[in-house]
C-alpha cells in the first residue's frame, strides 16, 4: 500500500539512498547469478524481478515507468537470457501494473501476492519463449519449480524490502 | 477513499506531461528492447560482447568464492535427495533386484572399456588441453544452461572449443572474454552432440533438454537403447574428438532415450579446454563417381 511520507525525522532523508538503495538491492538481486554454483536446471528465483516487484508492491510511486529498462538492461548482462529479454518484459510488468493500479486501488498483501506471482510466472515463461526463439529448445514443464520457489519467496523479499525502506529513510 | 494516484497528479501540467513523457519512455524502450531481443533471434551471439566483458569482471569474484566455498555442489545435491526421498524407497528395491543383472553388465562393459581404450590408444595420439580452468559460475535463473568458465582469449580459449571434465565432455565454449568464457552445457536444450554407443558404435544424437539431462534420438530406427548403456562422442562433425564420454541411458521414454551426463558440472573443481577436433575429411565424391564409372 502507498503510504505517504512525511518527514518524522529530525533531518532530511539523503536524495541518494531514497533512490540508490532500491535501485542497489534490484541490481543485486541481479547479480545473485554469481553465486558459485553450476546448476544443471534452472532453480534460482529471479531475485532482481522479485525485489522491483517488492519495492513496486510497497511504495507504489517509487519507480518511474521507465526505470525498468535501465534495470532489466542490468539484468540481461548477467542472467544469461538474450540481450533485451529482462528489459522487455520488466517494462510490460510496470506497465501492466499501472493497469493494475487503476483496477484495484484497494488491495491488501495476498492480492499483490497473486498479482506478483502471476507476472513472474508470465515472465520465466515468456523468457523461456524468448532464450528459447534464440537458440534453445526447453521445454515449459522444467520451469515449474522456479516458478513455485519464485512465488513462495516473495513474502521474504516484500519483507526485505520493507526493512531496506526503513533503512533508506535514516541513513 | 481510494489513495490517491501517484499516476494522476491533478492539475499541474508540468507533471502531467512529465508522467506522459515517462510512458513514452518505458514504451521506446520496450520496443527497442523488443529489437534487440528478435536480432538475438538472428544472431544469437551478436550481443555477448558486453556480456564476456562483464564476465571478465565478476569472475574472479565467482572464483573466489567458489575456493572458498568448495562443496556448494554438494549442498545443492543434498536439497535434491530431500526431494526425492518420496520415491527413493521404491526405486531402491527396484535397484536391488536389478543390480546383479547390473553387475554382470558392468564387468562385460568394463571389459568392453579396456578393449576400446586399448584400440583408441593404437590409433589416437594424447590431446594437449589449452587450458585448464574452474567453473565459476552459471545462470542459475535463466532457461539457458550457461557456465562461466575462468579462462579466456588471454589463454588460448576460443569460441567451439570442447570443454571436458574429468568424467566426461561438460560442453563447448560459445563466447570469449579476455579471462572468462561462456560455456554451452551440453545438458542445455539448445545443445546437440553427436555420440555412438560405447559397445557397438550405435550413433546417436545426444540433445540436452534443460533439465539436466540428455535425450537420445538414434540415427537408424532398429536399434533400441537400454538403461546403462554408454555413450561416448562419435567425433562426427568434428568439434569433439571421438571417445569423451557423454551419457549414461537411464530409462526409455516416448521422446527417446534419456540419459543422464557423465560429468556433473555442480561438483566439477577443474576442466580441460581442448583443441577443436577437426574430422577427416569424407572421401571426396569424384572417387565415388569414377567408382560408378567402373
Amino acid at each position: 500500500m502507498a503510504r505517504g511520507y512525511e518527514p518524522r525525522l529530525n533531518r532530511v532523508a539523503s536524495r541518494w539512498a531514497l533512490i540508490g538503495v532500491p535501485a542497489l538491492s534490484v541490481m543485486l538481486g541481479s547479480m545473485t547469478v554469481l553465486i558459485p554454483q553450476i546448476s544443471v536446471f534452472p532453480l534460482l528465483p529471479p531475485f532482481g524481478l522479485l525485489i522491483l516487484l517488492a519495492w513496486r508492491m510497497i511504495v507504489r510511486d517509487l519507480w518511474p515507468v521507465w526505470a525498468a529498462l535501465p534495470l532489466g538492461f542490468f539484468d540481461d548482462i548477467f542472467s544469461g537470457q538474450p540481450l533485451g529479454s529482462a528489459m522487455l518484459l520488466w517494462t510490460l510488468v510496470f506497465l501492466v501494473l499501472d493497469i493494475f493500479d487503476r483496477w484495484m486501488m484497494w488491495r491488501d498483501f495476498r492480492q499483490d501476492w497473486v498479482i506478483a506471482g502471476t507476472l513472474v510466472a508470465v515472465v520465466l515463461l515468456v523468457g523461456l519463449a524468448i532464450a528459447n526463439s534464440s537458440g534453445g529448445n526447453t521445454s515449459a514443464v522444467v520451469l515449474l519449480p522456479q516458478i513455485i520457489v519464485s512465488i513462495l519467496i516473495f513474502p521474504l523479499m516484500v519483507r526485505l524490502c520493507a526493512r531496506l525502506d526503513v533503512l533508506r529513510w535514516t541513513l | 477513499m481510494a489513495p490517491p494516484s501517484p499516476r494522476r497528479p491533478g492539475f499541474s501540467r508540468r507533471a502531467q506531461y512529465g508522467i506522459f513523457a515517462s510512458y513514452v519512455i518505458a514504451v521506446a524502450g520496450a520496443g527497442f528492447a523488443l529489437l534487440l531481443v528478435l536480432t538475438a533471434r538472428f544472431d544469437p551471439n551478436g550481443h555477448s560482447a558486453l556480456q564476456s566483458i562483464v564476465a571478465d569482471m565478476t569472475s574472479p569474484i565467482s572464483s573466489a568464492a567458489r575456493s572458498a566455498l568448495a562443496s556448494t555442489g554438494d549442498v545443492g545435491e543434498s536439497i535434491g535427495a530431500y526431494f526425492d526421498a518420496a520415491s527413493k524407497n521404491k526405486a531402491m528395491a527396484k535397484e536391488l533386484a536389478a543390480s546383479k543383472r547390473k553387475l554382470i553388465d558392468a564387468d562385460v562393459l568394463r571389459q568392453e572399456n579396456r578393449r576400446l581404450k586399448e584400440l583408441l590408444g593404437l590409433k589416437s595420439e594424447a590431446v594437449q588441453p589449452i587450458a585448464r580452468a574452474a567453473l565459476v559460475s552459471s545462470t542459475g535463473a535463466s532457461s539457458r544452461r550457461y557456465a562461466i568458465l575462468s579462462a579466456g582469449a588471454s589463454d588460448g580459449v576460443a569460441n567451439g572449443q570442447p570443454v571436458v571434465g574429468p568424467d566426461g565432455l561438460v560442453g563447448r565454449i560459445v563466447s570469449v572474454g579476455r579471462v572468462s568464457a561462456r560455456v554451452l552445457l551440453i545438458v542445455d536444450g539448445g545443445n546437440v552432440t553427436p555420440v555412438k554407443r560405447s559397445v557397438d558404435g550405435a550413433p546417436a544424437l545426444a540433445i540436452g533438454t534443460g533439465d539436466g539431462r540428455l535425450i537420445l534420438r538414434p540415427l537408424t530406427s532398429d536399434v533400441q537403447f537400454k538403461p546403462g548403456d554408454i555413450f561416448v562422442t562419435s567425433g562426427s562433425g568434428g568439434i569433439y574428438r571421438p571417445g569423451i564420454s557423454v551419457a549414461r541411458a537411464i530409462d526409455r521414454g516416448r521422446e527417446g532415450t534419456k540419459a543422464r551426463p557423465m560429468a556433473d558440472p555442480a561438483r566439477l573443481d577443474y576442466a580441460e579446454v581442448e583443441p577443436i577436433y577437426l574430422a577427416p575429411p569424407p572421401p571426396a565424391p569424384s572417387q565415388i563417381g569414377e567408382a560408378k564409372e567402373d
